[in-house]
């Protein structure tokens, strides 16, 4: 017997409380059982948690934008688009250094296509500038060499640009380009920046300290020896577009001052280009508003874009609006692929109730011979059943030429039973079938056939013991069937591939293009998601409306 | 056996066979017939086709062969729904999704009865149960002496003429057990029901039957009040079913008149017997004598009575009752049950006795 202590609260022979006692008696146990299941939950949550979070990420996830221009879309923040007029110089000089650099990593392709999917025509723009960037930085690179021969060589600029400092330009470049190539970049560089000339040449620095990284970490090399890329001799030459810069420099005693000098003296032969005008030359689109527009749209790193873009919805800058009629797809698409997975259910439901009803009261013997009848679709690749569909199906086909040969159908209106949704309807109720009737097997397989001889003893017709007596217990397994088939339906895709045609294709269809064609994962993971989501929802209605207890796989 | 003409029979089997397979006979050449108001139980071993008979009167099974009517109408192409038999079935097939409150209006509303005489007919039904207090309960919340209540009140709320009830007790306790059978009997005498029951519990036959018909192997081997079956089987095997018996092997040797005639035994003892199954002189036999009525006493015998030699195995004390196992004729399994009196020996085993018993307990069946 336990004791009660003057609280109330039970006592276990030792004293302690039972509670207490319990939990501890329990978390042994319960411990136990956790070691049992960690391979199968760390199995599941590696192949079914993560993929799931990574997709749901993958569909707000938009750094890209950020990483690739990170000054010019700092810049790009003040510019209001709705003037209609494009960015000022300050924003082409930013994205001049920007681009330099992706397209010297082959980064730049990547941003063109991922605006591509916001702005048309992107993708190109971004690849033919790529190209025709150094021919900018040579309208300084030329006269700088021909002005201060000894700028030509790279131990030139490598004595130059050293000396004493902190290196908190090359630091922050580091940074700049972790990001853009997600990788660390990390390891040593050969150099400390002077201080000196970093805070002179702003430009010049960055430049050089973008090169100096890319060329120590990413290829390796000894910077002290190399010739620095053009963006350098641009970065020199806009630094000395500033007359303060020139009186600096012209007070200058640092390593080959003397070369700057002879720079400064000669300012009448370098070039007064505007990189407004010169990507201008490359492509009219960089003119462009709206590819501004679309820019600063997608610049934070975080968008909700891909919804918007999901549910047919335009992000605009602070608004979204709904895209033209014609646009219109994915709702469409969902709407649909609801709508049918429902008329699959229900078919499966029609079709296989009977079936199920036979395989659980026939003598064994031939309950198994139509089990396996059941079962066989599931030894068949699903590639071959749907094609065999197809065959089936085609207005040429098995199908219709029986109807025809029967006098149903006349030969000239052959029944379309292909490439439209009828025919996703037929070919996923057949090979959902299982799914239906298995479980619903496994619940009338517990219902006790006394069950329907006791309504018959009093008093029930056939129809109303079955009504009354027999239908409401199988209803459990109606629920199960139904949620495999429905859920199975909704993310169907093999199927309605092959037999869909247009119409008959679904949201999931549309997913497997952005993964596999597009390369939209952004888009197809938000449609995931949506799905995901609608998922769940109607599965919580399903519990709201029947109640989820009212599932049973059997037993 | 009473044998009742055509038109007091409520009940009929005539000569019904039925074979599942088309191989064997479940049921060969069964003959029974119910006056209305008779409590008569099947009883008889698993697999003797007790449930087949049952099966075949509430219509979900066809007789092969013969017919069976009920109240002179033949019924064997009369569908179950109509047949108008209440049925308690051994797992009693409550209907799970229903309360019990709808459990029992099912009946009555496939019969189109109204609302108020609908809950006015549950109510006296649960209440003839003792379970009016549960009407709004799930079967599954009920202990399976309730559901049992609940069943039985389900068969009887239409009020049928006839009741079918198939091991209805089975899955219960033996305290509940007796109780049911109380019940059971009590309300059949009551409402004046005619009832078909099947055990295989002798026991539960014996306390609650008008007539018990003793199944074995699709055949009816006895059909008799519950006292007749106990103390003048008609053969071997009801004698060895019902009730605990003792079988001594034999040839028999005189018929000395219609109630007596002398039996050899195998072991060459000679006793006197009652000839039942016995028609002339030689015949095997067995002899079935029950163990409460073999005499230890000599003095309690009749005059020039046949004696045999027995050694005591083992005593048991019982309370109520002794029961002493003998060697007896070679049969090492004779036992007899002595009446725990002051005056009875305690006896230990090894002792040598002397046993014998009136001639007409003693009876010569089939060998
Ligand atoms: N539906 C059936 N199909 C085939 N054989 C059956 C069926 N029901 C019962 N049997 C056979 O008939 C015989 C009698 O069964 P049953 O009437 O249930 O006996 P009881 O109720 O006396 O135990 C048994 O041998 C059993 O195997
Ligand atoms: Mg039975």
């Amino acid at each position: 017997m336990s004791d009660m202590t003057s609280s109330g609260q039970m006592l276990a022979a030792d004293g302690t409380p039972l509670k207490t006692s319990l939990a501890r008696a329990l978390r042994r146990q319960k411990l136990r059982a956790l070691a049992l299941i960690a391979p199968l939950l760390l199995f599941v949550v590696i192949t079914f948690i993560v993929p799931i979070a990574t997709m749901l990420f993958r569909s707000v996830e938009n750094q890209i934008v950020s990483s690739t221009m990170p000054q010019a879309v700092e810049l790009l923040q003040q510019w209001d688009s709705a003037t209609g007029v494009a960015p000022d110089e300050a924003v082409y000089q930013a994205l001049y250094f920007d681009l330099f650099k992706a397209a010297e990593a082959k980064e730049h392709t990547k941003l063109g296509t991922r605006l591509n999917y916001e702005q048309t025509g992107t993708s190109s723009l971004f690849r033919t500038s790529g190209r025709k960037l150094d021919d900018v930085g040579e309208l300084w690179q030329d006269p700088i060499e021909d002005i201060a021969p000894a700028l030509k060589d790279g131990e030139t600029w490598f004595a130059m640009m050293s000396g004493t400092g902190s290196n908190t330009v090359l630091e922050e470049r580091r940074a700049l380009w972790a990001s853009l190539v997600e990788e660390p970049f990390a390891g040593d560089v050969g150099i400390t920046i002077s201080d000196e000339i970093a805070q002179m040449l702003p430009l010049t620095t960055a430049a050089y300290a973008d090169w100096a990284i890319y060329e120590a970490i990413e290829d390796g090399k000894d910077i002290s020896k190399r010739d620095p890329w053009e963006a350098v001799y641009a970065g020199l030459g806009l630094d000395l577009r500033s007359d303060a810069t020139v009186r600096a420099v012209n007070a200058y005693t640092g390593p080959h001052a003397a070369d700057l000098q002879l720079l400064t003296a000669n300012l009448d032969q370098m070039p007064n280009t505007m990189f407004k005008d010169a990507f201008a030359e490359m492509d009219e689109d960089w003119l462009d508003p709206e590819v501004w527009e679309a820019i600063k749209i997608y610049s934070p790193n975080y968008t909700s874009g891909y919804f918007l873009n999901a549910v047919d919805m335009k992000k605009g800058v602070e608004t979204a609006e709904m895209r033209p009629e014609n646009q219109q797809i994915y709702i469409t698409l969902f709407k649909r692929t609801l709508w049918m997975s429902l008329v699959i259910t229900a078919s499966c439901i029609i079709l296989g109730y009977p079936v199920a009803w036979l395989l659980a009261n026939l003598p064994m013997r031939t309950a198994n011979v139509l089990m396996i009848l059941v079962l066989l679709p599931f030894w068949t690749s699903l590639l071959v059943r749907t094609s065999a569909w197809k065959v089936l199906l085609q207005q040429q086909g098995v199908i219709n030429e029986i109807l025809v040969w029967l006098g149903f159908v006349d030969d000239a209106n052959r029944l379309i039973l292909m490439n439209n949704a009828t025919g996703t309807v037929i070919a996923m109720t057949h090979i959902l079938m299982p799914f239906m009737i298995l479980p619903l097997y496994s619940v009338m397989k517990t219902i006790p056939p006394s069950y329907l001889r006791a309504a018959k003893s009093l008093g029930a017709t056939n129809f109303t013991a079955f009504r009354r007596v027999y239908f409401p217990q199988s209803v459990p397994g109606i629920g199960a069937g139904s949620i495999l088939v429905f859920i199975l339906a909704i993310g169907y895709y093999i199927t309605p591939e092959i037999v869909g045609g247009t119409d008959g294709v679904l949201i999931s269809n549309r997913i497997a293009y952005h993964i596999s064609s597009s390369l939209n994962w952004g888009l197809a993971a938000a449609l995931g998601s949506i799905l995901l989501a609608l998922v769940m929802v109607l599965y919580w209605l399903y519990d709201r409306i029947v109640g989820i207890d009212n599932v049973k796989l059997g037993g | 056996m009473t044998d009742l003409g055509d038109d007091q029979s409520f009940v009929k089997f005539d000569r019904v066979q039925k074979s599942y397979d088309g191989e064997n006979l479940v049921v060969k050449d069964l003959n029974l017939a119910m006056p209305q108001g008779e409590f008569l139980t099947m009883l008889g071993p698993s697999g003797s086709g007790k449930t087949t008979c049952l099966m075949m009167l509430a219509g979900f099974e066809t007789a092969t062969h013969g017919e069976i009517l009920l109240d002179g109408k033949p019924i064997n192409n009369i569908p179950p729904h109509k047949r108008g038999i209440g049925m308690v079935f051994q797992n009693y097939a409550l209907f799970p999704h229903m309360t019990v409150a709808e459990n029992l209006a099912f009946p009555l509303e496939v019969r189109k009865l109204g609302k108020s005489e609908r809950e006015a007919k549950v109510k006296r039904a649960l209440d003839m149960v003792q379970m009016g207090d549960f009407g709004g309960r799930r079967p599954a919340q009920l202990s399976g002496g309730q559901q049992q209540r609940v069943a039985l009140a389900r068969a009887l709320v239409f009020e049928p003429e006839l009741v079918l009830m198939d091991e209805p007790l089975g899955a219960l306790d033996k305290q509940l057990r007796e109780h049911m059978q109380f019940e059971i009997t009590r309300l059949a005498h009551e409402l004046g029901i005619t009832t078909v029951y099947v055990t295989h519990d002798q026991t539960e036959a014996l306390t609650m039957s008008d007539r018990v018909a003793v199944f074995e192997d699709g055949r009816i081997q006895q059909l008799a009040a519950p006292d007749t079956l106990y103390e003048e089987p008609d053969n071997s095997f009801v004698a060895q079913f019902i009730g605990e018996n003792n079988t001594l092997e034999g040839i028999v040797t005189e018929l000395k008149g219609p109630d007596l005639c002398t039996v050899k035994l195998d072991g060459g003892e000679i006793i006197e017997a009652k000839p039942v199954n016995v028609s002339a002189v030689g015949d095997r036999t067995r002899v079935s004598i029950r163990p409460e009525r073999v005499e230890m006493s000599m003095d309690r015998l009749q005059e020039g009575a046949h004696t045999l030699k027995a050694e005591v195995l083992e005593f048991i004390y019982m309370g109520d009752i002794f029961r002493t196992r003998l060697r007896v004729a070679g049969n090492e399994e004779f036992v007899v049950k002595t009446r725990n009196a002051p005056d009875q020996p305690r006896l230990t085993p090894g002792t040598q006795i002397e046993i014998g018993w009136l001639p007409e307990d003693c009876r010569a069946l089939d060998a």
